[in-house]
C-alpha cells in the first residue's frame, strides 16, 4: 500500500501504523467480533459488515454484500430491451431517472440511433435534478449518522420539492420510468418548467443554510477531517469513480472526459478535493450540487430555443403515439412488434454516465433477437463498498458511520 | 399541623413537579424538535398533543417486557431502577423556592435542606452511572456492552469537571448547603454566573455529558450502537431509563440555576412572595431545559475519543486553574 496522508488528528494515520500501536498495548487482549448489519441503521440498506473490534478500534472489516440481490441483470435478459426500464429505476432508487438515461444511452448506442436534440436537453435537466436528489440523500443521511438529525429534515424538504416536480412531470414520485429508447416519454411543458425554475431559484439559498450548520462546525470537522483517507493512487487502484475519486484529488468526470447528451456544451466546474478524507468528499458533493443547479439552469434556458420532438419517429424502437394505435393499422402493428419483439442489431455496447455515485455503465450484448444476450451493470456503489475495509482498519468504531456515509452507496445498486 | 405531615406534603408536591415536568419534557422534546425541523410534532392526543405523555405511559405499561436470552436476570431488571432512582433522589436537596407561609405553617420549599446538599447531590448523581453500565453489561448484547463501557468512561471523566466547577462556587459561598448558596448570591447582589463565568460554561457542558445528552450521548448513539445500553430494553424498563435521563436533566438544570443564576431569587426584588420565587426558579430551569433540547437538535455528535480528550485535556485543567484562582482570590480578600 502507498503511504497515507497524516492529519492533525491522530486517526488520520494509516491503518498499519494504528494497528502497530495497538500491538504493543499492554491491555491489548481478546478481540470482539461484531456483526454490523444487514439490519442496522447506519449501513444504509442491507449491507453486512463483519468487524473485528479491539476495544473501540476496528482491526479489520469484512463487507458482505448480496442481501438485496434481485437478479436485475438476468431479469434484463428475460424481459427484453424495452421492458427492463422499470427495473433500472430500482437500482439506485434515489435517482431513478439517471439510471433510465444510462440504460437508454447504452441501448441507443447499440441500435445506432440518437435521441432528438430537445430530448437530450430534457435528459440533461433530469439527470442534474437526479444528482441533486441523490446528493441531498447523502447530505441528510450523513447528518443522521453523525448525530445532526435536523439536517436530514432540511435536506428532505428540498427533496420533497423535487419529488413534487417529478410527480407533476412524470406522474410518479419515485421509480419514474420516463426515459425511452430514443428520447423521453413526454415533453416538459411550461408549468413544469416554471416549477423547476422556482426550485432552482430557491435551492442554492437552502443549500447554503444547510451547509452553514455544518461546514465550519468544529464537531463536524473533527468527525470528518482525516477520517477515511483515500489517496489518489489508492482511489484509482480501488476503481473508485465519481465524487469519491474527485475527493481524492483526481479530476475525472465523465461529463467532461466522455461527454454524452451534449454535456460538452454546458458550463460547469468539476470540484476536486486534496486529501481524500470524508470532509473533502463532503465539500466535493456540496459543490457538485451547486454545479448541478447551474447546469440545470442552462438546460432550462435551452428548452426555450431547442424545439422539436422529444422522441424519435423511428418505428423500429419507439412506440407509436397512443391515439394513432387506435386509428391506424400500421401503427397497431408497430405497437405490437415493439411490445412483444423489439429487436436490436447484433453487437455489443457499453455506455457510462456520471451518476451521483460515480461511473454508472451498462454493457449490453445483442445477438439480433428480442432478448439481450447479456446486460451487465457497472454499479459505482460496489466499488465504493470495496473501499470500506481499506479505509476502516485501525479506525475507531464511531468512524465507521462517517466512512459509510461519505462513501455514499445505495444497496439497490450494489446488489442489483 | 404536625411537621411530618407538612414534610410529606412537600415531598409529594416536589416529586409530583419532577415527574410532571419529566413527562412534559418528553413532549417538549418532540415539539421543539418538530419546530426546529419544520414538522408538527405530536398533535393527535388531546389539544396540541398535550395528553401524549399519558398515551405513551399507557403504551409502555401494556407492552410486553422482553429480555434477551442469556441476559443476567437480576442485573437486567435492576439496571433501569439504578438509572431512574438516583436521578429522582437528587431532587430532594434542590431549593425550589423561598420560605412558604400558608396560614400558620412556614416551611422551606425543598424536601430537605442538607448542610452537605451539594455533596449529597453529586454522590447520588454519580450513582446513576451504574444504570447504563449494568444495563449494557447484563443485556448480553455486544452493542449494549459498548454503550455501557462508553457511558462509564464518559460519566466518570466529566464528573470531575462538574465537581471542580461546583467547588469553585462553594469556595465563593463558603457553604455546601444549596439554599445558602442561593441566599449568599442574593446577599452579594450578583449572580455567580458573573463572578464565575468559566466555571459556569464548563459546568453547563459537563451537565450535558453527565446526563448523557447530545452531543455527548455516546452511550445511546443510534447510528452506530443502535441505542447502546438500552438496545435490548422494552416496555416500562425502557421507559425507566428515559425517566432517569429526563429527571437527571431537570435536576441538573435546577442545580445550574441554583449555583449560578441565583436560584429562586429575583434581581432587584427584596424578599419576593414565595410563588414568585418558585416561578422564577422554574423559569430559569426551563431556560436550561430548552438549551438541552436546542443543542440536541442542532449539533452533530462528538466522537468518543474526542470527548475524552476534551474532558481530560481541556476541561479538567481549566477547571483546576479556575478553582485555584478562586481559592487564591477568596483567601487573599478574606
Amino acid at each position: 500500500m502507498t503511504e497515507h496522508v497524516t492529519y492533525e488528528y491522530s486517526p488520520g494515520a494509516g491503518a498499519e501504523e494504528l494497528l502497530a500501536q495497538h500491538q504493543d498495548d499492554p491491555i491489548h487482549g481478546e478481540t470482539m467480533r461484531l456483526n454490523m448489519g444487514p439490519q442496522h441503521p447506519a449501513t444504509h440498506g442491507v449491507l453486512r459488515l463483519m468487524l473485528e473490534l479491539d476495544g473501540e478500534t476496528m482491526r479489520s472489516v469484512t463487507p458482505d454484500v448480496g442481501y438485496l440481490h434481485r437478479g436485475k441483470e438476468k431479469t434484463c435478459e428475460t424481459l427484453g430491451w424495452h421492458r427492463f426500464f422499470p427495473h433500472t429505476d430500482r437500482l439506485d432508487y434515489v435517482q431513478p431517472l439517471m439510471n433510465n438515461v444510462a440504460y437508454a444511452l447504452a441501448v441507443e448506442q447499440l441500435a445506432g440511433i440518437e435521441a432528438p436534440p430537445r430530448a437530450q436537453v430534457v435528459r440533461v435537466l433530469l439527470m442534474e435534478l437526479s444528482r441533486i436528489m441523490a446528493h441531498l440523500i447523502y447530505f441528510g443521511t450523513l447528518g443522521i449518522d453523525l448525530g445532526a438529525v435536523t439536517l436530514f429534515f432540511y435536506s428532505f424538504n428540498q427533496r420533497e420539492e423535487l419529488y413534487r416536480i417529478l410527480d407533476a412531470y412524470t406522474g410518479h414520485r419515485m421509480n419514474n420510468t420516463y426515459v425511452r429508447i430514443g428520447g423521453v416519454y413526454a415533453d416538459i411543458d411550461e408549468g413544469i418548467e416554471s416549477m423547476i425554475r422556482s426550485f432552482l431559484d430557491e435551492f442554492p439559498g437552502h443549500l447554503e443554510e444547510m451547509n452553514k450548520m455544518v461546514e465550519r462546525n468544529r464537531i463536524w470537522i473533527d468527525r470528518n477531517r482525516g477520517v477515511g483517507v483515500i489517496t489518489a493512487e489508492e482511489a484509482q487502484a480501488l476503481s473508485l469513480t465519481g465524487p469519491n475519486l474527485r475527493g481524492s484529488g483526481v479530476e475525472w468526470d465523465l461529463r467532461r472526459e466522455q461527454p454524452y447528451c451534449g454535456y460538452e456544451t454546458y458550463e460547469f466546474d468539476v470540484p476536486t478535493g486534496s486529501v481524500g478524507d470524508c470532509y473533502d468528499r463532503f465539500l466535493v458533493r456540496v459543490e457538485e450540487m451547486r454545479q448541478s443547479a447551474r447546469i440545470a439552469r442552462q438546460a432550462l434556458d435551452r428548452l426555450k430555443d431547442v424545439k422539436g420532438d422529444v422522441l424519435l419517429e423511428d418505428r423500429r424502437f419507439v412506440l407509436p403515439p397512443r391515439g394513432d394505435v387506435h386509428r391506424s393499422m400500421e401503427e397497431l402493428i408497430y405497437q405490437f412488434k415493439i411490445v412483444t419483439d423489439l429487436r436490436v442489431p447484433r453487437g455489443e455496447a457499453y455506455h457510462a454516465v456520471e451518476s451521483s455515485k460515480g461511473e454508472l455503465g451498462f454493457y449490453v450484448v445483442s445477438d439480433g433477437s428480442s432478448r439481450p444476450v447479456r446486460c451487465h451493470i457497472r454499479a459505482p456503489g460496489l466499488m465504493n463498498v470495496q473501499a470500506i475495509p481499506h479505509v476502516a482498519g485501525g479506525r475507531l468504531f464511531s468512524d465507521m458511520v462517517a466512512i459509510i456515509g461519505s462513501l455514499d452507496f445505495v444497496m439497490g445498486e450494489v446488489d442489483r | 399541623m404536625p411537621d411530618v405531615l407538612v414534610w410529606l406534603m412537600k415531598a409529594g408536591a416536589i416529586f409530583g413537579i419532577l415527574l410532571g415536568t419529566a413527562a412534559y419534557l418528553t413532549l417538549a422534546e418532540r415539539k421543539v424538535s418538530a419546530w426546529i425541523q419544520y414538522r408538527y410534532g405530536p398533535n393527535r392526543v388531546g389539544p396540541w398533543g398535550l395528553f401524549q405523555p399519558f398515551a405513551d405511559l399507557i403504551k409502555f405499561i401494556f407492552k410486553e417486557e422482553v429480555a434477551p436470552a442469556g441476559a443476567n436476570p437480576l442485573m437486567f431488571r435492576l439496571a433501569p431502577f439504578l438509572s431512574a432512582i438516583p436521578a429522582m433522589l437528587t431532587v430532594a436537596v434542590i431549593p425550589f423556592g423561598p420560605e412558604v407561609r400558608i396560614g400558620e405553617v412556614a416551611t422551606n420549599l425543598s424536601i430537605v435542606d442538607l448542610d452537605v446538599g451539594a455533596l449529597y447531590l453529586l454522590a447520588f448523581s454519580g450513582l446513576a452511572v451504574y444504570g447504563p453500565i449494568l444495563g449494557g453489561w447484563a443485556s448480553n448484547s455486544k452493542y449494549s456492552l459498548l454503550g455501557g463501557l462508553r457511558a462509564s468512561a464518559q460519566m466518570v471523566s466529566y464528573e470531575l469537571t462538574l465537581i471542580l466547577c461546583l467547588l469553585a462556587v462553594v469556595t465563593l459561598s463558603g457553604t455546601l448547603d444549596l439554599r445558602e448558596i442561593v441566599t449568599s448570591q442574593a446577599e452579594r447582589g450578583v449572580w455567580n454566573v458573573f463572578v464565575q463565568p468559566v466555571a459556569f460554561v464548563l459546568f453547563v457542558v459537563a451537565t450535558f455529558a453527565e446526563t448523557n445528552r447530545h452531543p455527548f450521548d455516546f452511550a445511546e448513539c443510534e447510528p452506530e450502537l443502535v441505542g447502546g445500553f438500552h438496545t435490548e430494553y422494552s416496555a416500562m424498563r425502557f421507559a425507566l431509563f428515559f425517566l432517569g435521563e429526563y429527571c437527571a436533566m431537570i435536576v441538573m438544570a435546577g442545580l445550574t440555576t441554583t449555583l449560578f443564576l441565583g436560584g429562586f431569587g429575583i434581581p432587584f426584588v427584596e424578599d419576593p412572595h414565595w410563588v414568585l420565587g418558585f416561578l422564577a426558579f422554574m423559569t430559569k430551569t426551563a431556560m436550561f431545559l430548552f438549551l438541552f433540547l436546542w443543542v440536541r437538535w442542532t449539533l452533530p455528535r462528538f466522537r468518543f475519543d474526542q470527548l475524552m480528550g476534551l474532558g481530560w485535556k481541556v476541561f479538567l485543567p481549566v477547571a483546576l486553574v479556575n478553582l485555584f484562582l478562586t481559592g487564591a482570590v477568596v483567601s487573599l480578600l478574606g
